[in-house]
């Protein structure tokens, strides 16, 4: 019997998967006082899509996701998620560069802040529970923040985000402050979950490379502006160092870099 | 052996004295030996003299601090919270806070003669400043990072201050109770000293009339045990609210 199937043989737990949501753009632009950060986006995404948006800093990469994640309005054009224009909160999630969590509660509370809707403490401790043993970090419900390292900050938060069970998830960098390791291995959990769970994900980054491993499509973003929208079209789990991955990475670095 | 080392240097300055005013070396109606304050206060606490006026004191204090620290903690939270309110008396307020409140002496006994109302506001307005600017330091200095997730995560106004809002300011808050505390022993102090009819400062200020200097050391023992007792609690406090906090949990 080989050690990997004995690995899968965990107890059996019920997946809970969503619909993924769409998501519609229709010249969005955005100004902050006399500076224009966003120049009229036009994007649809499908639902269950993984979308990565790439771009120099100050390209308007994280506004964007902002936008979407409903933190901000657009100054012209619209917003639909699910063909909602409004009121779509609820259904996506964000997460954060760091982690955000409060240091003065404990990680199960930290991972039921993600529950608005939660009926009683009960519940919200076993879904938390639950969200915790997706991320892999079950039985850690009492820990302090503080006594966390920077990985299992980032994958509290990502149960945090998980929790409600979010159509849309958006990601700000979230893997930026980790080191190598921590990010392939964060990179890999995030793609799990995706595949299981079947959530619409937007990551903005500017690792190009963590783009092609995790993305369905990747958006260069320049001057407040789709600049390049390429389809990555490789099979999962996609191997590091991948010839054709290295084929598109390269292509989109050398449109990073012509400026 | 680490325990009994901080008390090492206590005992040996007990001891010299002790043996001093023994040997007449401190001269009795400038010091008294340990064992005379020690029989003062088995005198006083007998009579229950003691225990009246530690009580009249304690409830000075303590109203005294209910009052000025309720007002510093809610005007720093507002003030914290909404421009606005801070625009509309911030400045105000520092520029009170400038006059030393213990100036204030002779206007209050004219206000309010010696009754408790006299000693009541003074160690309320003493007790207001440290409360007030802590707080409100400790709503500015949370983690705006914090708020924004919060916000994302669909937390009501409520849920957010408090969860996020108050005890993010904690820290800070307790800063200014420790201080405020400190400030309202001083205050007390000086004002049951200067004019009261009872207290631990009118019992020193009546054993000196009588010149009985044991009773006066006694006092003053007395408002430093207090003054721990205080300092004690707001720490045990502070190890309880912040225990998430590795720099508070530690100590």
């Amino acid at each position: 019997m080989n050690m990997e199937v004995l690995d899968r043989v965990v107890t059996p737990e019920p997946r809970i998967s969503v619909i993924g949501a769409s998501v519609k753009l229709q010249g969005v632009t955005k100004d902050f006082g006399d500076h224009r950060v966003l120049r009229g986006i036009d994007l649809t995404i499908e639902p269950g899509q993984f979308v990565a948006v790439v771009g120099r800093s100050g390209c308007g990469k994280s506004t964007l996701l902002r936008l979407v994640a409903g933190l901000d309005t657009p100054t012209q054009g619209s917003i639909a998620v699910d063909h909602q224009a409004s009121g779509w909160r609820d259904m996506a999630r964000l997460m954060f560069q760091e982690s955000r969590l409060l240091p003065w509660q404990r990680v199960a509370a930290n991972v039921a802040v993600g529950l608005t809707h939660a009926p009683n403490r009960q519940e919200r401790r076993e879904q938390a529970a639950n969200a915790l043993r997706e991320v892999g970090l079950a039985g850690r419900e009492h820990a302090w923040p503080s006594v966390l390292s920077g990985g299992q900050k980032q994958r509290v938060a990502l149960a945090r985000a998980l929790v409600s069970h979010p159509r849309l998830l958006l990601l700000d960098e979230p893997l930026g402050a980790l080191d190598a390791l921590t990010r392939i291995e964060m990179q890999e959990l995030i793609e799990r979950v995706w595949q299981e769970k079947g959530f619409t994900a937007v990551v903005v980054t500017h690792d190009v490379s963590e783009a092609v491993a995790l993305a369905d499509r990747i958006l260069m973003l320049d001057d407040g502006a789709v600049r390049l929208d390429v389809a990555v079209d490789l099979p999962r789990p996609r191997r590091r160092g991948d010839r054709e991955a290295a084929a598109i990475e390269g292509r989109i670095l050398q449109q990073l870099l012509q400026r | 052996m680490k325990r009994i080392l901080p008390w090492l240097v206590p005992i040996a300055i007990l001891s010299a004295w002790q043996v001093g005013s023994t040997l007449g070396v401190i001269q009795a109606n400038v010091l008294p030996a340990p064992s005379a304050v020690a029989e003062a206060f088995w005198r006083v606490a007998r009579s229950g003299e003691l225990w009246t006026n530690i009580e009249v004191s304690a409830w000075r204090a303590l109203v005294g601090f209910a009052i000025g620290g309720g007002i510093g903690f809610t005007l720093g939270m507002l003030n914290g919270l909404s421009s606005l309110s801070e625009t509309l008396t911030d400045s105000t307020l520092q520029m009170v806070r400038n006059i030393p409140h213990l100036a204030l002496i002779p206007l209050v006994i004219l206000w309010f003669g010696i009754d408790e109302e006299a000693k009541i506001f003074l160690v309320a307005l003493g007790v207001f400043f440290p409360i007030y600017v802590n707080t409100q330091h400790g709503v500015r200095s949370v983690d705006p990072h914090l708020l924004e997730m919060g916000r994302a995560y669909g937390m009501s106004r409520t849920a957010l201050f408090l969860r996020v809002v108050l005890p993010g300011a904690l820290p800070s808050i307790f800063v200014g109770l420790r201080y405020g505390l400190g400030i309202m022993w001083l205050t007390l102090i000086v004002a049951e000293t200067i004019s009261a009819s009872s207290g631990i400062g009118f019992m020193a200020m009546n054993a000196r009339e009588f010149m009985m200097v044991d009773v006066v050391v006694l006092s003053i023992l007395v408002y430093a045990a207090l003054g721990k007792l205080a300092d004690s609690t707001a720490r045990l406090l502070e190890r309880t609210c912040l225990a998430w906090n590795p720099v508070y949990a530690k100590v």
